[in-house]
């Protein structure tokens, strides 16, 4: 997604190091909801700030289909900040001077968590299409292994936004006495048709793509036209009409019309460019198994919530006006559902251009939402039985 | 409570909701009042606000707020969610007038709905004397600015309630120096009811 570097590091966490976790060993392997199994699996994930004494200012922060566990800081000797850095650091939303922040890559992934460009243990080769289709829920128990491990018994706080805001909800629902407060952004409780329908043209692109060769393209090139097709629908979809206006019009990239098929408008170069610069970073087999992933996803019929089931978790619901990707519609679905079940929740539906890359960039009115729900959360203010759930 | 400084309607409204109560407040704005009842009172509180200006400033108070119309944003609620559901200074806004009260009654037990009186002896004058739309300290806008779609008197929603057998458990009158107890219809600005289902 759309993200300047950030220059400012004065009130970065600075260096950081991305760390790995690996469990589910033979004979404790990841139950998956296929019914599927996997095992070892490794997690790569960093932490920002310091876990207190009584273990109770954790924050886990869920990436989006293309981010990875590298959220905040820099690493060392490289410049490029993490994908939410503008959110997370001293004095930010997601304050380090108060709050332990942790975020680890998705399973399926390729940025260091166990994913179709691992090894498979059985054949001592990369999985490739022999790995397991994974669920939001599955990248969900994966996370609980890592907060087992890292000794945290209760979430402050779940956030993310997109793919992030799924797993989010996956959260409530898969273990609600462990998330004291949920804050799903830009996302939905289930993939729609439309949504399905982006994803399956991206994954076409890429299998269409005579390099793909079934997946099996390890030790060879990876299909990088298809997967920059796949990368430029992706974008199309993160922006908006006003901000695609706003950023290109019909402005051309050679001050003239060429009449030929190279890129001509700056809208073609920038999508080629954001392509090219994602296949060196992303695997494609990835970018299939997690877009399935989001397909599958469906926490509909009261599946956030379980019926009968008391929370006293805290919701802060957010979308922006111009996203039509996860369209607000689907953040007010959400909101109509903790409404039925008496839930204490805020939601807000924030005035921007920017489409659905407007969860990673529309820093400022994020950050005043953010700081205080989380503040009212961590200052001990209870809410068991708020409202006499019924 | 503490301030001298709160509103009188804001004030009256407070000696009603009982502490502890869950209380839903419409078109709660910045959340003055939610405020007010969580910091002294201890209620429960959510608010429904359609400005995300006024919600970012609700959620520096620390209070629970939707995003949403409040037309629209009830239906969801179980019934009796709520022991006091507070229409303060929104109703006047609001088309569906009587389906609004009809769903607050639903999902609160008791209704709060304080409103301007249309009927308030300036606005009276105004309309007789200069033939001119009345404009008073509790109907502040000109005619083609207001945000209100409704107006009505004192009298005109005890009328309302009648018709459609709603319970006024009680109603205060709010003057330009305080309380109203002579004519209310006319020498209030202000009526603030109490409303229960028949």
């Amino acid at each position: 997604m759309t993200k300047e570097k950030n220059k400012n590091l004065s009130n970065s966490v600075g260096a950081v190091e991305t760390k790995y976790f690996t469990f589910a060993g033979p004979g404790n392997e990841l139950k998956l909801e296929s019914g599927d199994i996997l095992g070892p699996v490794t997690l790569a994930y960093e932490t920002y700030g310091r876990l207190n004494r009584d273990r109770s200012n954790a924050i886990l922060v869920c990436h989006a289909l293309s981010g990875d566990a590298h959220a905040a800081g820099i690493h060392e000797g490289q410049d490029n900040a993490g994908w939410w850095d503008d959110m997370i650091g001293p004095g930010k939303a997601f304050d380090t001077g108060i709050y332990f922040v942790i975020c680890s890559n998705v399973i399926a992934g390729c940025r260091g968590s166990t994913g179709p460009s691992s090894i498979n243990p059985a054949t001592g080769k990369p999985y490739a299409m022999d790995f397991p289709f994974i669920t939001i829920s599955d990248m969900v128990n994966a996370q609980r292994h890592l907060m087992d491990f890292l000794g945290i018994k209760r979430l402050l706080c779940v956030a993310g936004g997109s793919m992030g805001g799924m797993q989010v909800l996956q959260w409530v629902a898969s273990y609600p006495d462990m998330v004291r407060a949920a804050i799903p952004i830009a996302t939905t409780k289930k993939h729609s048709p439309q949504q399905i329908a982006f994803n399956e043209t991206a994954r076409q692109a890429i299998m269409a793509d005579p390099a793909w060769r079934d997946g099996n393209y390890y030790g060879l090139d990876q299909p990088e036209r298809g997967l920059a097709v796949a990368r430029m629908i992706g974008h199309i979809t993160f922006m908006s009409d006003q901000s695609m206006e706003e950023k290109f019009s019909r402005r051309l990239k050679k001050g003239r019309l060429n009449f030929n098929f190279d890129p001509e408008f700056e809208v073609e170069g920038y999508l080629h460019y954001r392509g090219a610069n994602f296949v060196k970073r992303f695997d494609a087999n990835s970018y299939l198994y997690l877009t399935k992933a989001l397909d599958y996803f469906d926490l509909s019929g009261g599946k956030v919530i379980p019926v009968g089931k008391v929370i006293d978790t805290r919701f802060l619901v957010i979308s922006f006006k111009s996203d039509w990707l996860y369209p607000s519609s689907q953040s007010q679905d959400i909101v109509r559902l903790l409404k039925r079940r008496n839930m204490d929740a805020t939601y807000c539906e924030l005035n921007s251009t920017y489409g659905h890359d407007a969860f990673l960039v529309e820093v400022e009115e994020q950050t005043t939402l953010i700081k205080h729900f989380l503040d009212k959360t961590h200052s001990g203010y209870m809410v068991a039985d708020y409202y006499g759930i019924s | 409570m503490a301030s001298p400084d709160v509103r009188l309607d804001h004030k009256i409204i407070y000696s009603i909701v009982d502490p502890g109560a869950r209380v839903l407040d419409l078109g709660c704005g910045e959340g003055d009042l939610l405020y007010l009842l969580v910091r002294e009172k201890h209620v429960m509180a959510q608010g429904i606000e359609k400005d995300d200006r006024s919600i970012q400033e609700c959620v520096k108070k620390g209070l629970s707020v939707f995003h949403d119309d409040i037309e629209s944003g009830l239906r969801e609620y179980p019934e009796h969610s709520f022991d006091f559901v507070i229409l303060n200074q929104s109703m006047e806004e609001v088309r569906n007038v009587d389906s609004l009260i009809q769903d607050a009654l639903r999902i609160g037990n008791k209704v709060i709905v304080g409103f301007p009186n249309f009927a308030y002896i300036k606005a009276r004058l105004m309309m007789f004397f200069r033939g001119r739309a009345p404009i008073t300290e509790s109907l502040p806008y000109s005619w083609f600015d207001t945000p209100n779609v409704r107006f009505l008197s004192i009298t005109d929603f005890r009328e309302f309630c009648s018709e459609k057998d709603i319970r006024i458990i009680s109603a205060r009158y709010l003057g330009e120096k305080g309380i109203v107890r002579f004519l209310p219809n006319l020498m209030a600005l202000n009526g603030i009811f109490v409303l229960a289902g028949s």
